[in-house]
Protein backbone atom coordinates (compact mmCIF):
# COMPACT_ATOMS: atom_id res chain seq x y z
CA UNK A 1 0.00 0.00 0.00
CA UNK A 2 1.07 3.59 -0.58
CA UNK A 3 2.39 5.29 2.53
CA UNK A 4 3.02 9.04 2.38
CA UNK A 5 5.11 10.65 5.10
CA UNK A 6 6.70 14.08 5.13
CA UNK A 7 10.22 13.15 6.19
CA UNK A 8 12.52 16.00 7.20
CA UNK A 9 10.24 18.38 5.31
CA UNK A 10 10.28 16.34 2.11
CA UNK A 11 7.19 14.51 0.82
CA UNK A 12 7.96 10.78 0.59
CA UNK A 13 5.63 8.24 -0.94
CA UNK A 14 6.46 4.55 -1.15
CA UNK A 15 4.53 1.36 -1.88
CA UNK A 16 5.22 -0.87 1.14
CA UNK A 17 3.62 -3.85 2.87
CA UNK A 18 1.38 -2.96 5.83
CA UNK A 19 3.80 -4.82 8.13
CA UNK A 20 6.66 -2.48 7.20
CA UNK A 21 8.05 -0.83 10.30
CA UNK A 22 8.61 2.90 10.33
CA UNK A 23 12.34 2.37 10.80
CA UNK A 24 12.46 0.18 7.67
CA UNK A 25 10.53 2.81 5.74
CA UNK A 26 13.03 5.47 6.80
CA UNK A 27 16.19 3.40 6.30
CA UNK A 28 15.25 1.30 3.28
CA UNK A 29 12.63 3.24 1.33
CA UNK A 30 13.85 6.78 2.13
CA UNK A 31 17.50 5.66 2.38
CA UNK A 32 18.00 7.62 5.59
CA UNK A 33 20.30 5.32 7.56
CA UNK A 34 21.13 7.71 10.40
CA UNK A 35 18.35 6.07 12.43
CA UNK A 36 19.69 2.84 13.91
CA UNK A 37 18.04 -0.42 14.91
CA UNK A 38 19.44 -1.53 18.24
CA UNK A 39 17.47 -3.97 20.37
CA UNK A 40 14.50 -4.20 17.98
CA UNK A 41 12.20 -4.61 20.99
CA UNK A 42 11.47 -0.96 21.91
CA UNK A 43 13.84 -1.08 24.88
CA UNK A 44 17.00 0.71 23.78
CA UNK A 45 15.76 3.83 21.98
CA UNK A 46 18.43 3.78 19.23
CA UNK A 47 15.64 4.00 16.62
CA UNK A 48 14.03 7.11 18.17
CA UNK A 49 12.67 9.62 15.64
CA UNK A 50 10.05 12.35 15.91
CA UNK A 51 6.54 11.86 14.55
CA UNK A 52 4.60 15.10 14.50
CA UNK A 53 7.32 16.49 16.76
CA UNK A 54 7.13 13.79 19.46
CA UNK A 55 9.71 11.08 20.10
CA UNK A 56 8.70 7.53 19.16
CA UNK A 57 10.57 4.27 18.78
CA UNK A 58 10.43 3.65 15.05
CA UNK A 59 11.10 -0.10 15.43
CA UNK A 60 7.77 -0.41 17.23
CA UNK A 61 5.57 1.64 14.94
CA UNK A 62 4.24 0.64 11.56
CA UNK A 63 4.93 2.93 8.64
CA UNK A 64 1.16 2.98 7.95
CA UNK A 65 0.61 4.41 11.44
CA UNK A 66 2.65 7.44 10.32
CA UNK A 67 0.86 7.74 6.98
CA UNK A 68 -0.04 11.38 6.34
CA UNK A 69 2.06 12.58 9.25
CA UNK A 70 5.47 14.21 9.44
CA UNK A 71 8.64 12.53 10.66
CA UNK A 72 12.00 13.99 11.62
CA UNK A 73 15.18 11.92 11.70
CA UNK A 74 18.70 12.84 12.76
CA UNK A 75 19.37 13.87 9.14
CA UNK A 76 16.69 16.54 9.42
CA UNK A 77 18.02 18.43 12.44
CA UNK A 78 20.91 20.50 11.08
CA UNK A 79 20.38 23.53 8.83
CA UNK A 80 23.01 23.02 6.18
CA UNK A 81 26.39 23.06 7.92
CA UNK A 82 24.85 24.55 11.07
CA UNK A 83 24.31 21.82 13.67
CA UNK A 84 21.16 21.75 15.79
CA UNK A 85 21.78 23.01 19.34
CA UNK A 86 21.48 19.48 20.73
CA UNK A 87 23.90 18.05 18.16
CA UNK A 88 26.40 20.80 18.91
CA UNK A 89 26.09 20.24 22.64
CA UNK A 90 26.73 16.50 22.22
CA UNK A 91 29.86 17.34 20.24
CA UNK A 92 31.12 19.96 22.68
CA UNK A 93 30.43 17.87 25.78
CA UNK A 94 31.71 14.59 24.38
CA UNK A 95 28.22 13.09 24.74
CA UNK A 96 29.12 10.01 22.73
CA UNK A 97 31.74 7.35 22.32
CA UNK A 98 30.86 4.63 19.79
CA UNK A 99 27.95 6.68 18.47
CA UNK A 100 25.44 3.89 17.96
CA UNK A 101 22.90 5.26 20.44
CA UNK A 102 23.57 8.86 19.50
CA UNK A 103 20.99 9.47 16.79
CA UNK A 104 18.23 8.14 19.03
CA UNK A 105 19.62 9.89 22.09
CA UNK A 106 19.70 13.24 20.27
CA UNK A 107 16.17 12.84 18.92
CA UNK A 108 14.86 11.86 22.38
CA UNK A 109 16.62 14.92 23.82
CA UNK A 110 15.10 17.22 21.18
CA UNK A 111 11.62 15.94 22.06
CA UNK A 112 12.33 16.20 25.79
CA UNK A 113 13.50 19.82 25.53
CA UNK A 114 10.41 20.64 23.52
CA UNK A 115 8.25 19.37 26.39
CA UNK A 116 10.50 20.49 29.27
CA UNK A 117 12.44 23.54 28.04
CA UNK A 118 14.33 24.18 31.28
CA UNK A 119 14.97 20.74 32.75
CA UNK A 120 16.81 19.85 35.92
CA UNK A 121 19.43 17.13 35.80
CA UNK A 122 16.83 14.76 37.25
CA UNK A 123 14.38 15.72 34.48
CA UNK A 124 17.00 14.86 31.86
CA UNK A 125 17.90 11.52 33.41
CA UNK A 126 14.24 10.56 33.75
CA UNK A 127 13.36 11.96 30.32
CA UNK A 128 16.02 9.81 28.66
CA UNK A 129 15.10 6.61 30.51
CA UNK A 130 14.02 5.06 27.22
CA UNK A 131 17.47 5.39 25.66
CA UNK A 132 20.34 3.11 26.56
CA UNK A 133 24.03 3.95 26.10
CA UNK A 134 26.59 1.25 26.86
CA UNK A 135 29.68 3.49 26.53
CA UNK A 136 29.41 6.80 28.29
CA UNK A 137 27.81 6.10 31.62
CA UNK A 138 25.39 8.86 30.63
CA UNK A 139 27.16 11.69 32.48
CA UNK A 140 28.30 13.56 29.38
CA UNK A 141 24.99 12.93 27.63
CA UNK A 142 23.15 14.55 30.54
CA UNK A 143 25.67 17.39 30.54
CA UNK A 144 25.12 17.88 26.81
CA UNK A 145 21.35 18.04 27.11
CA UNK A 146 21.57 20.54 29.97
CA UNK A 147 24.03 22.61 27.91
CA UNK A 148 21.68 22.52 24.91
CA UNK A 149 18.80 23.68 27.12
CA UNK A 150 20.91 26.58 28.37
CA UNK A 151 22.14 27.57 24.91
CA UNK A 152 18.74 28.15 23.37
CA UNK B 1 12.15 -8.74 13.49
CA UNK B 2 9.19 -8.18 11.20
CA UNK B 3 5.55 -9.08 11.93
CA UNK B 4 3.86 -11.79 9.88
CA UNK B 5 1.91 -10.41 6.92
CA UNK B 6 -1.56 -9.04 7.60
CA UNK B 7 -4.27 -7.05 5.89
CA UNK B 8 -4.60 -3.53 7.23
CA UNK B 9 -7.92 -1.80 7.89
CA UNK B 10 -7.93 1.82 9.04
CA UNK B 11 -11.07 2.56 11.03
CA UNK B 12 -12.45 6.09 11.16
CA UNK B 13 -14.90 5.43 13.99
CA UNK B 14 -15.79 2.93 16.71
CA UNK B 15 -18.61 1.68 14.45
CA UNK B 16 -16.10 0.90 11.72
CA UNK B 17 -13.92 -1.04 14.17
CA UNK B 18 -16.89 -3.09 15.35
CA UNK B 19 -17.96 -3.74 11.73
CA UNK B 20 -14.44 -4.89 10.81
CA UNK B 21 -14.30 -7.17 13.86
CA UNK B 22 -17.70 -8.64 12.96
CA UNK B 23 -16.46 -9.32 9.44
CA UNK B 24 -13.10 -10.85 10.32
CA UNK B 25 -13.81 -12.47 13.70
CA UNK B 26 -10.98 -14.05 15.67
CA UNK B 27 -8.48 -13.41 12.87
CA UNK B 28 -8.56 -9.68 13.56
CA UNK B 29 -6.83 -7.65 16.25
CA UNK B 30 -7.39 -4.01 17.12
CA UNK B 31 -4.28 -1.84 17.27
CA UNK B 32 -4.21 1.54 19.03
CA UNK B 33 -0.71 2.78 19.86
CA UNK B 34 0.71 -0.70 19.36
CA UNK B 35 3.08 -0.55 22.34
CA UNK B 36 1.96 -3.98 23.58
CA UNK B 37 0.70 -5.61 20.38
CA UNK B 38 3.56 -4.77 17.98
CA UNK B 39 6.29 -6.35 20.12
CA UNK B 40 4.17 -9.54 20.28
CA UNK B 41 3.64 -9.43 16.52
CA UNK B 42 7.35 -8.89 15.88
CA UNK B 43 8.12 -11.96 17.99
CA UNK B 44 5.34 -13.79 16.06
CA UNK B 45 3.64 -14.54 19.37
CA UNK B 46 0.64 -12.76 17.86
CA UNK B 47 -0.13 -13.31 14.18
CA UNK B 48 -3.42 -11.59 13.36
CA UNK B 49 -4.26 -11.79 9.67
CA UNK B 50 -6.23 -8.55 9.85
CA UNK B 51 -5.08 -5.52 11.80
CA UNK B 52 -7.81 -2.98 12.53
CA UNK B 53 -6.21 0.39 13.26
CA UNK B 54 -8.24 2.38 15.79
CA UNK B 55 -5.39 4.81 16.35
CA UNK B 56 -6.93 7.65 14.37
CA UNK B 57 -10.33 7.77 16.05
CA UNK B 58 -9.69 11.17 17.55
CA UNK B 59 -13.13 11.45 19.15
CA UNK B 60 -12.17 8.56 21.45
CA UNK B 61 -9.27 10.61 22.87
CA UNK B 62 -10.54 12.80 25.72
CA UNK B 63 -10.57 13.38 29.46
CA UNK B 64 -13.95 14.80 30.53
CA UNK B 65 -15.66 15.81 33.73
CA UNK B 66 -18.87 13.76 33.65
CA UNK B 67 -20.34 15.03 36.91
CA UNK B 68 -19.93 12.22 39.42
CA UNK B 69 -16.98 10.68 37.57
CA UNK B 70 -14.21 11.37 35.07
CA UNK B 71 -14.73 9.85 31.62
CA UNK B 72 -11.64 8.99 29.59
CA UNK B 73 -11.72 7.95 25.96
CA UNK B 74 -9.99 4.63 25.28
CA UNK B 75 -7.68 6.21 22.71
CA UNK B 76 -6.29 8.74 25.22
CA UNK B 77 -2.52 8.42 25.27
CA UNK B 78 -0.47 8.06 28.45
CA UNK B 79 1.15 11.37 27.55
CA UNK B 80 -2.25 13.05 27.57
CA UNK B 81 -3.10 11.47 30.92
CA UNK B 82 0.14 12.59 32.56
CA UNK B 83 -0.37 16.18 31.35
CA UNK B 84 -4.12 16.43 32.01
CA UNK B 85 -4.92 19.23 34.45
CA UNK B 86 -8.44 17.90 34.96
CA UNK B 87 -7.05 14.51 35.93
CA UNK B 88 -4.47 16.15 38.19
CA UNK B 89 -7.22 17.84 40.17
CA UNK B 90 -9.83 15.10 40.07
CA UNK B 91 -7.96 11.80 39.92
CA UNK B 92 -4.32 12.53 40.60
CA UNK B 93 -3.47 8.86 41.02
CA UNK B 94 -4.24 8.07 37.39
CA UNK B 95 -2.28 11.04 36.13
CA UNK B 96 0.65 10.23 38.38
CA UNK B 97 0.87 6.54 37.55
CA UNK B 98 0.48 7.25 33.81
CA UNK B 99 3.79 9.11 34.09
CA UNK B 100 5.38 5.87 35.36
CA UNK B 101 4.44 3.81 32.30
CA UNK B 102 7.39 2.84 30.07
CA UNK B 103 9.32 5.87 28.86
CA UNK B 104 8.55 9.10 26.99
CA UNK B 105 8.52 7.39 23.60
CA UNK B 106 6.13 4.71 24.81
CA UNK B 107 3.86 7.27 26.48
CA UNK B 108 3.69 9.26 23.23
CA UNK B 109 2.12 6.24 21.52
CA UNK B 110 0.52 3.99 24.12
CA UNK B 111 -3.13 4.45 25.07
CA UNK B 112 -5.18 3.79 28.21
CA UNK B 113 -7.61 1.58 26.31
CA UNK B 114 -4.81 -0.40 24.73
CA UNK B 115 -3.20 -1.05 28.10
CA UNK B 116 -6.53 -2.17 29.59
CA UNK B 117 -7.61 -4.34 26.65
CA UNK B 118 -4.20 -6.04 26.51
CA UNK B 119 -4.73 -7.32 30.06
CA UNK B 120 -1.10 -7.66 31.11
CA UNK B 121 -0.83 -8.05 34.92
CA UNK B 122 2.59 -6.35 34.79
CA UNK B 123 1.06 -3.13 33.43
CA UNK B 124 0.74 -0.19 35.78
CA UNK B 125 -2.59 1.34 34.83
CA UNK B 126 -4.88 -1.72 35.08
CA UNK B 127 -3.96 -1.99 38.77
CA UNK B 128 -4.96 1.65 39.28
CA UNK B 129 -8.30 1.00 37.62
CA UNK B 130 -8.91 -2.10 39.73
CA UNK B 131 -8.12 -0.09 42.87
CA UNK B 132 -10.51 2.66 41.77
CA UNK B 133 -13.31 0.20 40.85
CA UNK B 134 -13.36 1.81 37.41
CA UNK B 135 -16.08 1.11 34.89
CA UNK B 136 -15.24 0.13 31.32
CA UNK B 137 -17.54 0.79 28.37
CA UNK B 138 -17.36 -1.64 25.47
CA UNK B 139 -19.08 -1.29 22.12
CA UNK B 140 -20.14 -4.38 20.20
CA UNK B 141 -22.46 -5.27 17.33
CA UNK B 142 -25.55 -5.02 19.56
CA UNK B 143 -24.62 -1.78 21.28
CA UNK B 144 -22.67 -0.71 24.36
CA UNK B 145 -22.33 -2.35 27.74
CA UNK B 146 -20.57 -1.46 30.97
CA UNK B 147 -18.13 -3.75 32.73
CA UNK B 148 -16.76 -3.43 36.28
CA UNK B 149 -12.99 -3.46 36.57
CA UNK B 150 -13.18 -6.16 39.23
CA UNK B 151 -14.73 -8.61 36.75
CA UNK B 152 -12.85 -7.44 33.64
CA UNK B 153 -9.41 -9.00 34.03
CA UNK B 154 -9.94 -12.75 33.75
CA UNK B 155 -6.45 -14.14 33.29
CA UNK B 156 -3.02 -13.52 31.80
CA UNK B 157 -3.73 -11.36 28.70
CA UNK B 158 -7.40 -12.37 29.03
CA UNK B 159 -10.24 -9.93 29.57
CA UNK B 160 -14.03 -9.99 29.53
CA UNK B 161 -14.04 -8.14 26.19
CA UNK B 162 -15.65 -10.25 23.46
CA UNK B 163 -13.66 -10.67 20.21
CA UNK B 164 -16.15 -8.39 18.43
CA UNK B 165 -16.09 -5.62 21.04
CA UNK B 166 -14.07 -2.42 21.26
CA UNK B 167 -13.26 -0.76 24.56
CA UNK B 168 -14.38 2.84 24.12
CA UNK B 169 -14.33 4.54 27.53
CA UNK B 170 -12.94 4.24 31.05
CA UNK B 171 -14.79 5.88 33.98
CA UNK B 172 -13.02 6.63 37.23
CA UNK B 173 -14.27 8.20 40.47
CA UNK B 174 -13.14 11.65 41.56
CA UNK B 175 -10.52 11.02 44.20
CA UNK B 176 -8.85 14.42 44.26
CA UNK B 177 -5.22 15.21 43.57
CA UNK B 178 -3.55 13.49 46.52
CA UNK B 179 -3.91 10.61 48.95
CA UNK B 180 -2.11 8.02 46.86
CA UNK B 181 1.31 6.51 46.32
CA UNK B 182 2.67 4.02 43.82
CA UNK B 183 5.74 1.90 44.41
CA UNK B 184 7.19 0.33 41.27
CA UNK B 185 10.13 -1.98 41.65
CA UNK B 186 12.21 -2.72 38.57
CA UNK B 187 15.83 -3.18 37.59
CA UNK B 188 16.01 -0.64 34.75
CA UNK B 189 14.07 2.61 34.81
CA UNK B 190 11.85 1.86 31.82
CA UNK B 191 11.13 -1.80 32.60
CA UNK B 192 7.88 -3.43 33.54
CA UNK B 193 7.36 -3.65 37.28
CA UNK B 194 8.83 -6.78 38.85
CA UNK B 195 6.24 -5.94 41.50
CA UNK B 196 4.17 -2.78 41.91
CA UNK B 197 2.03 -1.67 44.83
CA UNK B 198 -0.54 1.10 44.80
CA UNK B 199 -2.32 2.67 47.74
CA UNK B 200 -5.09 5.18 47.12
CA UNK B 201 -7.73 6.69 49.35
CA UNK B 202 -11.22 6.46 47.81
CA UNK B 203 -14.17 7.93 49.71
CA UNK B 204 -12.28 7.76 53.00
CA UNK B 205 -11.11 4.13 52.72
CA UNK B 206 -7.67 2.97 51.64
CA UNK B 207 -7.58 0.72 48.59
CA UNK B 208 -4.50 -1.31 47.76
CA UNK B 209 -3.68 -2.97 44.42
CA UNK B 210 -0.78 -5.09 43.21
CA UNK B 211 1.00 -5.28 39.87
CA UNK B 212 2.56 -8.54 38.63
CA UNK B 213 1.58 -10.63 41.65
CA UNK B 214 -0.66 -13.02 39.69
CA UNK B 215 -2.26 -13.54 36.28
CA UNK B 216 -4.33 -10.36 36.67
CA UNK B 217 -3.96 -7.07 38.53
CA UNK B 218 -5.07 -7.76 42.11
CA UNK B 219 -6.66 -5.98 45.05
CA UNK B 220 -4.81 -6.67 48.30
CA UNK B 221 -8.00 -7.37 50.22
CA UNK B 222 -6.14 -8.66 53.28
CA UNK B 223 -4.35 -5.33 53.64
CA UNK B 224 -7.53 -3.32 53.09
CA UNK B 225 -9.42 -5.36 55.69
CA UNK B 226 -6.65 -5.00 58.26
CA UNK B 227 -6.57 -1.23 57.74
CA UNK B 228 -10.35 -0.99 58.03
CA UNK B 229 -10.09 -2.86 61.35
CA UNK B 230 -7.62 -0.29 62.61
CA UNK B 231 -4.26 -1.99 61.98
CA UNK B 232 -1.24 0.26 61.60
CA UNK B 233 0.14 0.48 58.02
CA UNK B 234 3.26 -1.58 58.79
CA UNK B 235 1.13 -4.33 60.33
CA UNK B 236 -1.46 -4.27 57.54
CA UNK B 237 1.31 -4.45 54.93
CA UNK B 238 2.22 -7.86 56.34
CA UNK B 239 -0.85 -9.17 54.49
CA UNK B 240 0.50 -7.77 51.21
CA UNK B 241 1.12 -11.16 49.62
CA UNK B 242 -2.06 -12.82 50.89
CA UNK B 243 -4.17 -14.32 48.12
CA UNK B 244 -1.58 -13.66 45.43
CA UNK B 245 -0.12 -16.10 42.89
CA UNK B 246 3.25 -14.51 42.32
CA UNK B 247 5.00 -15.81 39.20
CA UNK B 248 8.63 -16.96 39.19
CA UNK B 249 10.75 -15.84 36.26
CA UNK B 250 14.25 -14.66 35.39
CA UNK B 251 13.77 -11.44 37.34
CA UNK B 252 12.47 -12.83 40.61
CA UNK B 253 11.21 -15.95 42.35
CA UNK B 254 7.65 -16.03 43.58
CA UNK B 255 8.94 -15.98 47.15
CA UNK B 256 10.98 -12.83 46.49
CA UNK B 257 7.96 -11.20 44.86
CA UNK B 258 5.93 -11.93 48.00
CA UNK B 259 8.60 -10.21 50.05
CA UNK B 260 8.59 -7.25 47.67
CA UNK B 261 4.80 -7.01 47.85
CA UNK B 262 4.88 -6.65 51.64
CA UNK B 263 7.66 -4.07 51.55
CA UNK B 264 6.19 -2.06 48.68
CA UNK B 265 2.68 -2.07 50.18
CA UNK B 266 4.11 -0.66 53.40
CA UNK B 267 5.93 2.10 51.52
CA UNK B 268 2.86 2.85 49.42
CA UNK B 269 0.66 3.09 52.53
CA UNK B 270 3.16 5.41 54.20
CA UNK B 271 3.32 7.53 51.05
CA UNK B 272 -0.44 7.70 50.58
CA UNK B 273 -0.99 8.82 54.17
CA UNK B 274 1.83 11.35 54.18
Amino acid sequence: MDVSITVNGRAERHDVEPRTLLVQYLREACELTGTKVGCDTSSCGACTVLVDGESVKSCTMLAVQADGRSATTIEGLASGAELHAVQRAFQENHGLQCGFCTAGMVMAAVSLLDEVPNPTEADVRLGLEGNLCRCTGYHNIVKAVLAAAGSR
Amino acid sequence: MIPAAFDYVRAGSADEVVAALAEHGDEAKVIAGGMSLLPLMKLRLATPTVLVDAGRIDDLAYVRDAGDHIAIGALTRHRDLETSELLGESCGVLRGVAAEVGDNQVRHRGTLGGSVAHGDPASDLPAVLVALDATFVAQGPSGSRQLAAAAFFEGFLETALAPDELLTEVRVPKTGPDGWAYQKFNRRAQDWAIVGALAVRVAGAMRVALVNMGPTPLRAHGVETALAEGAAPDVAAGYGAEGTEAPSDLNASGEYREHLARVLVRRALEGAQA
